[in-house]
């Protein structure tokens, strides 16, 4: 039984018209008040099953819950339970942030007496009242996402869903809707389902994170868990001259695997027992000198480098799901 | 909430959407004025022909604006569903518990807000120019309604073409075909002097003489049944046509559980 502001997925599924299975069959539960970050390479399902467990594209096979409600036999009730800032910010550039509060209060039904005031409060706390009145065409990429997070919250949803919501923005303007969206979790007990091309992001937001890959759930976990299961720390070093390299990574070769270094540095998973100190030793009595030498405790990056085989990065970001139009051809 | 008060808030919006776009707003008022002045300037020797219905041009050509700013409509209504298909803002109402209705609804009424402000100044500078209106006030009222009616008309095809296409910039680009219609029409001529067979041939074809003939009635005629009959008559059927394809559009765009 799914909790009244929780997601459960069981067996879900989404294949378009001449295509492979977009989603192939992903379980996974997300309690309430929990963020759950959906980490995944271009193309590997995650927008599409963000646009399914929002009602706005059915499934080709199985079920999910979500606040309790059905997503296909239940789909108003749904929308009545969710927020959502799908990907890029779905605002009318013409319209002011107080027009699309007015637009959203009335059409979410929020009571008459209670819309500018909701609205208001909404604006203020994201920050944009000094911009309230200006047209959004001239807003800047995060107080669009702002304005867009603002207008997800209109109806206090209990189940929020956020496709990518930081992409593109500066680092100020991530860290800002960061906290938001910790805040909301935190303090007022909203369900956050995030997709994200930063692993930074999942790291520092997410209580559990799961991985998908061609469709499939590769991996899931608190992002913790799932570093643990890589275990050992890596040691990179750049040597001082450039053409020490070779004699560096032999040194580190004694300490455990190669694995990928940035260009010019070599570097090594630790095996079992082997330490810092114990490299920085081997190095002296070789007499390499280095540059640079780094401890890496292993990351999200390394997790989904072990489960994909390749590196997840900004330039690996998901391809919009296709157009709704083009997913109703598909049906 | 009720679809009404949907549509209304939708209709809000693209007044809103309109009047905050000079280029939506000058053009549609400006430029028909400006070629019927031109017409009207040109053109007057025109009524010299044997035949012709009425001794002032521009009592034949007052009803050339309202047709050419329902052309305007029609890119205005267009091109806003499409840009709401290409922002995703579809999307987003789609999450509310909005009924699709109140989108086209909204969309249509918004336009057609426009237009009647629009009509409003045409007459007016008509009146100004000398504009005599052989129906009387109750006439006047009666070409506001059809000239609303035309209006939705080739805002819905806008709708239309937006909604399927999704794209502004098809919507613009079919905005010459429209025009090319309202030039193979009996808008600068009656269709009994228009020399060319072929044109006039096509003129008689072609719905959008039917609705000039039916607005310049008024005008120049008094009360013609035949003429309103007919104007009325296409005009609601293209409308008819046009809002019965973009709510099936919507329906195929606005996709949810």
């Amino acid at each position: 039984m799914t909790a009244s502001n929780g997601i459960e997925v069981l067996g879900l599924v989404r294949e378009f018209k001449g295509g492979p299975r977009a989603v192939d069959g992903i379980e996974l539960a997300v309690a309430p008040g929990e963020i759950y970050g959906f980490l995944g390479p271009n193309g590997a399902g995650k927008s599409t099953t963000v646009l399914m467990l929002t009602t706005l594209l059915p499934p080709t096979a199985g079920t999910a819950r979500v606040a309790d409600h059905d997503i296909v036999a239940e789909g108003p009730a749904v929308r009545a339970a969710i927020g959502a800032a799908l990907q890029e910010a779905a605002l009318d550039p013409l319209l002011t942030a107080r027009d699309h509060m007015r637009l959203q209060t009335t059409l979410q039904g929020v009571p008459k007496a209670d819309r500018r005031r909701r609205g208001d409060e909404l604006i203020e706390r994201m920050g944009l009242a000094d911009a309230a009145d200006r047209k959004v065409g001239g807003y800047s990429g995060g107080m669009k996402r702002r304005l867009d997070l603002a207008l997800a919250l209109v109806h206090r949803p209990r189940v929020l869903f956020l496709d990518e919501p930081t992409t593109g923005l500066d680092p100020s303007s991530r860290a800002d809707l960061w906290q938001e969206v910790a805040h909301l979790a935190r303090d007022e007990g909203v369900t956050v389902f995030l997709t994200t091309q930063y692993l930074e992001e999942a790291d520092v937001l997410a209580d559990r994170v799961g991985i998908i890959d061609h469709g499939l759930i590769v991996a899931e976990g608190t992002p913790e868990t799932l570093k643990a299961q890589i275990g050992r720390p890596s040691v990179e070093a750049v040597p001082a001259e450039r053409g020490d390299r070779n004699r560096v990574a032999a040194v580190l070769a004694r300490f455990g695997a190669p694995v990928a270094a940035s260009p010019g540095a070599a570097a090594v998973r630790l095996e079992p027992g082997e330490d810092l100190v114990s490299v920085v030793r081997a190095l002296d009595a070789e007499d390499v000198r280095v540059a640079d030498l780094q401890l890496h405790q292993p990351s999200l990056d390394d997790v989904f480098l072990a489960r994909t085989g390749r590196k997840l990065d900004a330039g690996d970001a998901e391809a919009p799901a296709p157009a709704l139009e083009e997913q109703e051809v598909a049906r | 909430m009720s679809l009404l008060a949907q549509g209304a808030e939708m209709a809000r919006r693209s007044v809103l959407q309109t009047l905050r776009q000079p280029a939506m707003v000058i053009p549609p008022i400006a430029f028909p004025l400006i070629l019927m002045a031109v017409n009207v300037g040109g053109l007057q020797a025109a009524t010299d022909l044997p035949g012709f219905p009425t001794d002032s041009y521009l009592d034949f050509a007052i009803a050339f604006p309202f047709i050419q700013g329902s052309l305007f409509a029609a890119i205005n209504a267009g091109s806003s569903l499409a840009r709401d298909v290409e922002t995703g803002f579809l999307a987003r109402l789609a999450l509310t518990p909005m009924q699709r209705a109140a989108l086209l609804l909204g969309n249509l009424a918004g336009v057609m807000t426009v237009s009647l402000i629009s009509a409003g100044i045409y007459l007016a500078v008509g009146f100004a120019a000398g504009l005599r209106f052989e129906a009387g006030a109750p006439g006047v009222l009666v070409l506001l309604v059809l000239a609303l009616i035309i209006s939705l008309a080739f805002a819905s095809l806008g709708a239309l073409i937006g909604l399927r296409t999704g794209s502004g910039e098809t919507v613009q680009g079919v905005f010459p075909l429209f025009f090319v219609l309202v030039f193979l029409s009996s808008n600068a001529l009656p269709r009994e002097l228009i020399e060319q067979d072929w044109f006039r041939a096509i003129a008689t074809v072609n719905p959008v003489s039917y609705l000039f003939e039916g607005l310049r009635s008024l005008v120049i005629f008094g009360w013609d049944a035949e003429a309103l009959a007919l104007g009325f008559g296409f005009a609601s059927a293209i409308a008819l046509a046009g809002v019965l394809g973009s709510a099936s559009a919507l329906r195929t765009r606005l996709v949810r559980t």
